[in-house]
């Protein structure tokens, strides 16, 4: 083999990799520049490392004028509201995958198909209608209003039911002759068997929970619920004597790294995943 | 398909579907069922009497000029979208199918925007095209192109179509990668020995075998354009200049949040319900085929 340099190749992926660094790169240089500076059309690729402090101080204090709240709170709701929206996903889809799976129960299959159905309704085609059924439930303004409706998953309910099919008769068997009940059969057997799918289907399920834009804007209008994506969105919406445009690009450095270091740490069992769960 | 073995008790699972059916019924059923009942029902000012029109709500929304340029807009918007983001996957994947160094770090750093919210990626693109902020945006008028997406209602939708993509590309190279490496080496290498050059390899086999990833992608993006860009909208452009970025959600929005038209928004939600029940019905009856094959 020849081992010559494949010219190529590494320029179309350079191009492709700075098309995504550059935005990136330039809100982080940004953030550290005087926001008086940029509104005079003097933003600049280079970074000032002496303002740093910007980070810290978005964090604990955010921008007062806009009446935000200091950013560590809305990464905190957003966290709250990805890890609950994955794990919530995760763990009712387990379980009505086990149940239409290993066990026999009237209208079982009228129950998985109830499930399947929810794929064609995403939240953008029910808007109106699904924000009067929160209202009457007492659900708007509240964390729960702002996760539960979110669990249901016909996507991780299909993928789960995927994997325990696939499980062969004679395993089942074997710990049904060593006395396992369903239940220690659930912990001891289905869920160390599943552990890489539900690994990869948490990192999408985290990512999808932390990027949700429209839902919180739906029934989170209180700002103590504000997520991160929602408070920079709010701050473009401007009404500032000058804009805050440093502390915007801030705040968008604080809510784009969370979910990419999930991403990133996670990535090996996110690419299998994401072929596994749109099989 | 079912399974032999099985356990006894009619309990216990009925207890374990239960969590997930009653957040299906309560928060996906019950608000579509309102919003079909709505959709063919008309309230008075007041609130007080409802009664039933039939089709009418429909027809008056197929009337409206507005709607169906709304329609439109959403289709060339989807379209371009799908074909950008798609495009340029494909074109990454390729490259970084290929045997070079730091092939890793390459996927890595193309995969890692797939975390990125779509309506964070507005706020980047906005520092970078804005027309007097903007690192690229402000810099446009020396070479004579009188840029300003805030005014300019094109220049909005080409934005808008830029960034809503931008987003997507990182979704779609993971899944073309996994095409190219699943097409065995030795089928490219016969072709190579038959002398076929790159682009002829290319456009005779390596595509023809990536036809189930490209039509499955397309399903995917097409949803993801028509659903997912409602974020990505409204931090750049909200919909505007005028009317030049709503999409057939942003129109909902704006119609029953904004507005508070609900009959007018039901009809419009029954027919997106529609379009997403086409396209999953499409997508499974194509995945169907692609598993027994």
């Amino acid at each position: 083999m020849h081992r010559r340099i494949d010219w190529p190749a590494h320029l179309v992926l350079l191009l492709g990799v700075a098309l995504f660094a550059f935005p990136v790169w330039l809100v982080f240089a940004g953030a550290t520049q005087d926001a008086g500076a940029i509104n005079r059309g003097d933003l600049s690729l280079i970074p000032d490392f002496s303002h740093l402090g910007i980070f810290l101080s978005v964090l604990l204090h955010g921008y007062g004028e806009a009446g935000g709240h200091p950013a560590w709170r809305m990464l905190m709701i957003s966290a709250g509201m990805a890890l609950s929206i994955a794990v919530g996903k995760i763990v009712i889809s387990v379980l009505s995958a086990y149940a239409v799976v290993f066990f026999r129960f009237p209208f079982r299959m009228a129950a998985f198909w109830t499930i399947f159905i929810t794929l064609m309704l995403p939240v953008e085609v029910r808007i109106i209608p699904t924000y009067a059924v929160m209202a009457d439930f007492h659900m708007i303004n509240s964390f729960a209003g702002l996760t539960v409706p979110l669990i249901a998953s016909a996507t991780a309910t299909l993928l789960f039911r995927q994997v325990y099919l696939a499980i062969p008769d004679e395993l089942v068997e074997a710990a049904r002759m060593d006395g396992a009940g369903p239940i220690r059969f659930l912990f001891d057997m289905l869920i160390p068997v599943s552990a890489a799918n539900m690994a990869a289907l948490f990192v999408i399920l985290f990512v999808y929970g932390w990027n949700q834009y429209l839902w919180p804007l739906l029934v989170a209008t209180d700002p103590r619920l504000d997520t991160i994506v929602i408070g920079i969105v709010q701050l473009t919406f401007g009404g500032f004597t000058l804009t805050p445009w440093n502390t915007m690009m801030a705040m968008a450095v604080l809510a784009i790294v969370p979910p990419v270091v999930v991403v990133v740490a996670m990535q090996r069992w996110f690419v299998h995943g994401l072929a596994e769960v749109e099989k | 398909m079912d399974r032999r073995t099985i356990f006894g008790g009619r309990l216990l699972p009925i207890a374990f579907v239960l969590p997930q059916l009653l957040v299906t019924f309560l928060f996906f059923l019950l608000p579509a069922g309102k919003a079909i009942y709505g959709s063919f029902t008309q309230t008075d000012a007041f609130g007080l009497h409802t009664r039933f029109i039939g089709f009418a709500n429909f027809v008056s929304l197929l009337d409206d000029a507005g709607y169906r340029a709304a329609f439109g807009r959403t289709a060339i918007f989807c379209a371009l979208v799908t074909l950008l983001a798609m495009a340029s996957a494909l074109l990454f994947a390729i490259f970084a199918d290929h045997e070079i160094r730091g092939r890793a770090i390459y996927r890595t750093l193309l995969i890692w925007p797939y975390a990125v919210a779509p309506a964070v990626s507005a706020v980047l693109w906005v520092f970078v095209m804005h027309p007097e902020v903007g690192i690229v945006g402000r810099e446009l008028g020396r070479f004579g192109i009188h840029w300003d997406y805030t005014v300019n209602g094109t220049q909005a939708l080409g934005l808008v179509i830029v960034a809503s993509a931008w987003t997507q590309v990182s979704y779609n190279f993971v899944f073309y990668l996994a095409g190219l490496q699943s097409i065995p080496s030795s089928v490219i290498e016969a072709a190579r020995m038959d002398g076929a050059g790159g682009f002829r390899r290319f456009r005779t086999i390596v595509f023809p075998l990536l036809m189930p990833t490209t039509f499955f992608l397309l399903i995917v993006n097409l949803v993801y354009a028509a659903f997912d860009t409602f974020g990505t909208i409204m931090a750049l452009t909200r919909g505007g200049p005028g009317q030049a970025t709503v999409t057939l959600v942003v129109k909902v929005y704006r119609d029953g949040v904004v507005n508070l038209d609900l009959a007018g928004s039901s009809a419009q939600s029954v027919i997106l319900m529609l379009i997403v029940i086409g396209l999953t019905a499409v997508q499974f009856r194509f995945l169907g085929r692609r598993t027994i094959s």
